[in-house]
């Protein structure tokens, strides 16, 4: 079975380059390059080896300023078969309940444009776990649920999609270890930097991507409810903005001066003081 | 649903399977690279261009002038819609010591209009800006990927080859504008080798944030008019060289630029050159307060006529900085770049008519280049780098001279004229011998002229 696949891409400004006001506390984004939000391109690479293994097309996703469609031009370039940006002034100042709110509307275009084709609609989609910009992680399971489709999200090793029985295996990151997990498609996934980094894009694609249209979608090509558009449709403000305090620097125990049985010995007190050791005890 | 639209930007829109074989291919996506593949394209050749930067522009950190006509040349009127920095209506020339200098300006109000005479700019912008005009013109543009080497049949190249996947490509012809590190030239058999340090000048250069109006209050400028200033003297430890500062919108470029077996024989380093240069007095007082955006450094190949390589082979032909087009007298090579590449592409689109690409055919861009101020400027000046680099007194000793003459002759005291005038002649013989002043002064007419 063909897997269709929508992956989620966000140009986001190079959080590696901003600097954040001391007074306002807010991101100068002024003059700062925009990059590929890179979880969405570990993102990408889940998709490309699902299309590797089980053919199917891959739509890449995106919305945002005219100037975005540079991230999905690139995109085009690992060889995937379409790439929408959804742009318009109705769209800016979204949060992700609009976000959500409008990329599902997109979704749902582009499976019944798949379906009309004689497809099967889409099948997967993928998000990055989150965006280096907004950090919020909502994007992912806010599409989930709005197109009713199962989810895994911190995906750190996606198995195997099987399609007699229409399902996927995949190990989720949580904080305190992994869990396995099988869901039915269609799904939503996150996908998190332990997955494969994107692969080295083939001279090919890149001369096709060169010439491939990077289509654009305005709020009066998709069913959606201008109300529930851009900032109109978004509930959330900012209440404030500041720089988290540095984290505190954890304790160091060290040579040279000390034996390292006598370390050990410190480390093992400190451990038992929190309740920290399982069974026998010191010496 | 209305319909939607498509974005031509970076494309032209229409969606055109590669041809298994191109007419060009393009090595390199700066000034000479980029002035071929549009005016291939724009001629309906199938050409790619292939940059190693992850745009092109990425990889240029020029920080001098480009020239509005030669610029024109390839694309007219571009001072309509290119990302440009300020016109530059005055340049400057100081002669500097380690306190003082003389300065001589030109300014005139003609260079504040169109056609304009010269602009500063962010080569990141301008030459992304060239990507973009090539692409719409039909060009296949292909960034993040390196040529590695060439593809031959016969004793002839028919091709390139990336390090990507899939990654060969075959052409009837390969422009080669590599830049300074002519590494398929040398390939091609074109370059004897790798360039030498007596032909480079090492460019070290800083930008530095102010604000526009404190920029234009400083330098004296109308609201958008920009300043060249070319320093020699002090400025580069009495080495062979310049120093520079050109004003962009919101932002100064400084920097040095020193003949690079002179630097390798001087216990200096580059950047102590250009820290020493921002210290001047008189340079200090321009730059205060403006902070450091970026630091890069550049070879410049400044050989001139001399050491080009051959510039042309069995379906290669080579142009721009790979070419070693520079004139490092007046400065120029971003120019030479794009008119040596607009040339490699009519080459190619002359060759097309005869469907030959064998060196006999291709070498009639060598007699285009000739007949152009191209090898025109490069001839004259053929024997510039060897003069300065023989000549390194000059650099230090002219300008000390002429500032400590200066400094006398401007100075009222107790002495009279006749005495003043005397006392300056007197000052005069003792630091240069006329023997060696007339010396200096022919063979600078001699190479220079």
């Amino acid at each position: 079975m063909r897997i269709n696949s929508v992956v989620c891409i966000k140009q986001v400004p190079d959080t590696t380059q901003v600097r954040i006001d001391p007074d306002s506390g807010s991101l100068i984004r002024q003059g700062i390059p925009s990059v590929i939000n890179p979880y969405d391109l570990y993102a990408l690479e889940a998709a490309l080896k699902v299309r590797d293994s089980h053919g199917g097309t891959i739509t890449a996703l995106s919305m945002g300023p005219p100037q975005a469609d540079e991230a999905l031009r690139k995109v085009l370039g690992y060889g995937i078969d379409r790439a929408v940006l959804l742009s318009d002034r109705a769209f800016a100042g979204a949060d992700t309940l609009a976000t959500t709110y409008t990329l599902s509307a997109a979704i749902r275009k582009i499976a019944g444009e798949l379906i009309a084709a004689g497809g099967a609609g889409v099948d997967m989609v993928f998000c990055g776990k989150q965006s280096i910009d907004g950090d919020t992680g909502q994007v992912g399971p806010g599409l989930a649920r709005r197109l009713d489709l199962s989810q895994v999200t911190y995906v750190c090793s996606l198995l195997e999609v099987a399609a007699e029985t229409r399902t996927v295996r995949a190990w989720r990151q949580r904080e305190d270890g992994r869990e396995l997990l099988e869901a039915r498609l269609p799904v939503a996934v996150t996908i998190t930097e332990a997955c494969n980094p994107i692969r080295y894009a083939a001279l090919p694609d890149l001369l096709r991507a060169a010439k491939a249209p990077v289509e654009v979608w305005s709020a009066a090509d998709l069913e959606v409810e201008p109300d529930r558009l851009g900032l109109k449709g978004s509930p959330t403000r900012v209440s404030k903005v500041f720089a988290p305090p540095a984290r505190e620097r954890g304790e160091t125990l060290s040579g040279p001066d000390r034996p390292p049985n006598e370390i050990a010995a410190a480390l093992f007190d400190k451990l038992a003081e929190r309740g920290l050791t399982i069974g026998g005890s010191r010496g | 649903m209305n319909g939607s639209q498509v974005h031509p930007a970076g494309g032209d829109g229409k969606r055109r399977p590669a041809p298994s074989r191109f007419g060009a291919i393009v090595v390199g996506g700066g000034p000479a690279g980029l002035a071929a593949t549009y005016t291939l394209a724009g001629a309906g050749v199938d050409v790619a261009c292939l940059e190693r930067g992850d745009w092109c522009g990425s990889k240029n950190m020029m920080g001098g002038l480009i020239f509005s006509q030669p610029t024109a040349k390839v694309f007219p009127n571009f001072w309509h819609e290119a990302p440009l920095e300020r016109h530059v209506t005055r340049r400057d020339m100081w002669l500097a010591t380690g306190d003082s200098a003389m300065k001589v300006s030109f300014e005139s109000t003609d260079f504040g209009a169109e056609p304009y005479n010269s602009f500063t700019v962010y080569r990141s912008r301008f030459d992304k800006w060239l990507s973009r005009r090539a692409a719409e013109a039909g060009a296949w543009m292909i960034p993040e990927t390196l040529v590695e080497s060439l593809l031959w049949e016969d004793g002839r190249v028919v091709g390139v080859r990336t390090g990507r996947p899939g990654g060969d490509l075959e052409a009837d012809v390969v422009i080669i504008a590599e830049g300074v590190n002519h590494f398929l030239a040398e390939a091609a058999g074109l370059a004897a080798g790798p360039p030498k340090a007596e032909t480079m000048a090492l460019a070290v250069k800083e930008v530095l944030a102010l604000p526009r109006d404190r920029i234009e209050d400083r330098f004296d400028l109308d609201r958008g008019a920009g300043a060249a200033i070319e320093i020699i003297g002090e400025t580069t430890g009495g080495l062979p060289g310049t120093g520079f500062i050109y004003t962009n919108r919101d932002t100064i470029s400084v920097g040095v630029g020193v003949l690079l077996d002179s630097l390798v024989g001087s216990t200096r380093e580059a950047y102590s050159l250009l820290d020493n240069f921002k210290q001047q007095p008189q340079v200090r007082r321009l730059i205060q307060g403006a902070g450091l955006r970026e630091y890069s450094a550049h070879l410049i190949p400044e050989g001139g006529y001399r050491y080009m390589p051959r510039l042309f082979g069995d379906g290669v032909l080579v142009a721009g900085d790979a070419a070693g087009m520079v004139n490092a007298i007046n400065s120029e090579g971003a120019n030479l770049a794009l008119l040596s590449g607009q040339m490699a592409a009519q080459t190619v689109l002359s060759c097309r008519e005869e469907g030959r690409f064998d060196a006999a055919a291709l070498g009639r861009y060598r007699t285009m280049l000739e007949n152009s101020l191209v090898l025109k400027d490069l001839r004259k000046y053929s024997s510039a780098t060897n003069f300065l680099s023989s000549h390194q007194h000059l650099f230090g000793l002219y300008p000390e001279l002429l500032a400590s003459l200066a400094r006398e002759f401007l100075t009222v005291d107790n002495m009279s004229k006749a005495d003043k005038e005397r006392l300056l002649a007197r000052l005069f013989r003792s630091q240069v011998p006329v023997r060696s002043l007339i010396k200096d002064f022919y063979q600078a007419w001699r190479d220079l002229k």
